[in-house]
């Protein structure tokens, strides 16, 4: 059995097309197996969401009267890059405001999104061409030109969760981590994460058409810190951190419910994103890893009281044990804690099948495939 | 006719000689209370505090706490509760890892659920929420 985009739009115009969440695959090929959901299924939703640090937006504010070229700039208080032409900025998530340091890049962008309005302070040396040396003003992302964001690290295809053996409360981007193994806190959505359920990249490429922040957006190249040679097990799949995804879209056109801010005590500011993407099922393979579920999928536990580059293994754990609330750690019974939301990938993964059957969502065909020998080096610091 | 049963969160703050007082004996032998330890911050030469929930008939409730305050021990009603903002809160369950009294869990939807009654106050949630949606208020 063998299935093509072209097919899959046809049928999605004809209101023929049969679509299903991750988790109702699963369910069916419990009951009837690959085979026979191969060939009633044509598409399977995926969804994430959670804290993605290597997010942020391109803005472009328009020119005042008389023009200025802007150098530094804040947006409530918190830096943008500016050095992009004369009013092209780039605001990171996890800048911090120099005012509050529980407020960031994240929260501007939500507040944006909500339609509040922005403090802009912006610097330049003054030119002939842009005479004017400073404003301070409010936008509002209507106001406006352009609100692009580019995300380059979204989406880990995998995540390492994280546990501390110390006996002092670490503060992480994976949360607090207690001492003595008190806690252990993980990431990725398990059975609905998007690079979960096409591990070798065979449907999710470049120009990949996706669920982004509440709009429609692409997959613009493979994230930064792409590890893709990453040994697969038995199913197929990395255990722990591998493969990610570069994200575009348009922020004007987004919902601010799958569009957060986030501030992780004694870490920082990151932003937490909802991102779905739907997978057509083009052969009996696929089909196969669209059913894995989340006793299928392992991630390993690290230690985060060693403050280094290559942290010690604890275990190897399954995404249904995690799940479960407790995890077994020299046979003490560890809490569990998620950074990401299963319920929102659930709302995902829905909202997409119900835009592929309203025909408000077609599937694209992959311009370049993502590279799948990529792995990620470290950087050495060398005196001269 | 029954006497009305009534419950009660309180804190009780104590100098420490008084840390030697078997007050809970007390309470469950001469005032008929069922006596709940939700918190105890007991250490030598410092202060001790101790967040009790007390159940049982109301004015041999309101007897033991004329008790507790004779003995020069302060008490204070825990009228503060943590508030969950459900239209902040993602679902995400960092809390859910740290919350050591299981009041904040998962549900079957993967959705948090805040169990009230189970909570002790001890802030932890407050502090570990990326999201910021809980508050404690008074």
């Amino acid at each position: 059995m063998v299935r093509t985009i072209d097919e899959i739009n046809e049928k999605i115009e004809k209101d023929e097309v049969v679509v299903l969440t991750a988790k109702e695959a699963y369910d069916l090929v419990k009951e009837e197996g690959v085979k026979k959901a191969a060939s009633k299924v044509d598409i399977v939703t995926t969804g994430t969401f959670g804290a993605m640090c290597s997010s942020g937006v391109f803005l472009n504010f328009g020119h005042t009267e008389p023009p200025l070229k802007m150098e530094t700039i804040t947006l409530n208080s918190v830096p943008a890059y500016g050095y992009i032409a004369a009013v092209d900025a780039y605001l990171g998530a996890t800048a911090r405001s120099y005012e509050n340091p529980e407020y960031g890049g994240a929260h501007v962008i939500e507040d944006l999104l909500s339609g509040k309005r922005v403090r802009l302070e912006a610097s330049g040396t003054g030119t002939d061409c842009y005479p004017k040396k400073d404003i301070d003003t409010k936008i509002t992302l209507d106001q406006i030109n352009e609100a692009i964001m580019f995300n380059p690290r979204n989406c880990y295809q995998n995540y390492a969760a994280a546990t501390n053996s110390s006996g002092t409360r670490l503060y992480t981007y994976m949360g607090a981590l207690l001492p003595k193994y008190g806690n252990v806190n993980y990431a990725t959505c398990g059975m609905w994460s998007p690079l979960l359920k096409d591990p070798e990249y065979r449907t999710i490429g470049i120009g990949t058409r996706i669920f982004f922040g509440g709009s429609i957006g692409y997959v613009a190249w493979h994230g930064t810190q792409h590890n893709s040679a990453k040994p697969r097990d038995e199913n197929n799949l990395p255990i722990g951190p591998a493969g990610t995804l570069a994200l575009i879209g348009d922020l004007k056109s987004m919902n601010k419910r799958y569009v957060r801010g986030a501030y992780f005590e004694g870490y920082g500011v990151s932003l937490m994103m909802g991102v779905g993407i739907p997978i057509p099922v083009i052969d009996e393979d696929m089909m196969h890893q669209l059913s894995l579920g989340n006793e299928d999928i392992k991630t390993v536990i690290v230690d985060y009281s060693v403050a280094s580059r290559s942290r010690p293994i604890v275990r190897e754990v399954s995404y249904q044990e995690l799940r479960s609330g407790f995890v077994e750690i020299h046979g003490k019974k560890v809490p569990t804690g998620s950074t990401s939301s299963w319920a929102l990938a659930r709302e995902i993964a829905t909202i997409v099948k119900q835009m592929i059957l309203e025909k408000r969502f077609f599937l694209s065909e992959p311009v370049e495939p993502l590279p799948k020998d990529r792995i990620v080096k470290p950087l050495e610091v060398r005196r001269r | 006719m029954s006497a009305e049963i009534v419950k009660k969160k309180l804190i009780l703050s104590f100098s420490p000689e008084l840390a030697e007082l078997p007050i809970t004996y007390h309470l469950v032998k001469d005032f008929d209370l069922v006596v709940n330890i939700l918190r105890a911050q007991i250490s030598p030469e410092k202060e001790g505090r101790l967040m009790l929930e007390l159940e049982g008939e109301k004015g041999k409730l309101e007897r033991g706490i004329s008790y507790l305050q004779s003995n020069k021990i302060r008490v204070d009603s825990l009228e503060k509760e943590l508030f969950h903002d459900k239209e902040l809160c993602v679902n995400c369950g960092l809390c859910v890892g740290v919350c050591a009294s299981r009041a904040l869990v998962l549900d079957e939807n993967d959705e948090l659920k805040f169990i009230k009654e189970k909570c002790v106050m001890c802030g932890i949630c407050v502090k570990v929420c990326p999201r910021r949606a809980f508050k404690i208020e008074l």
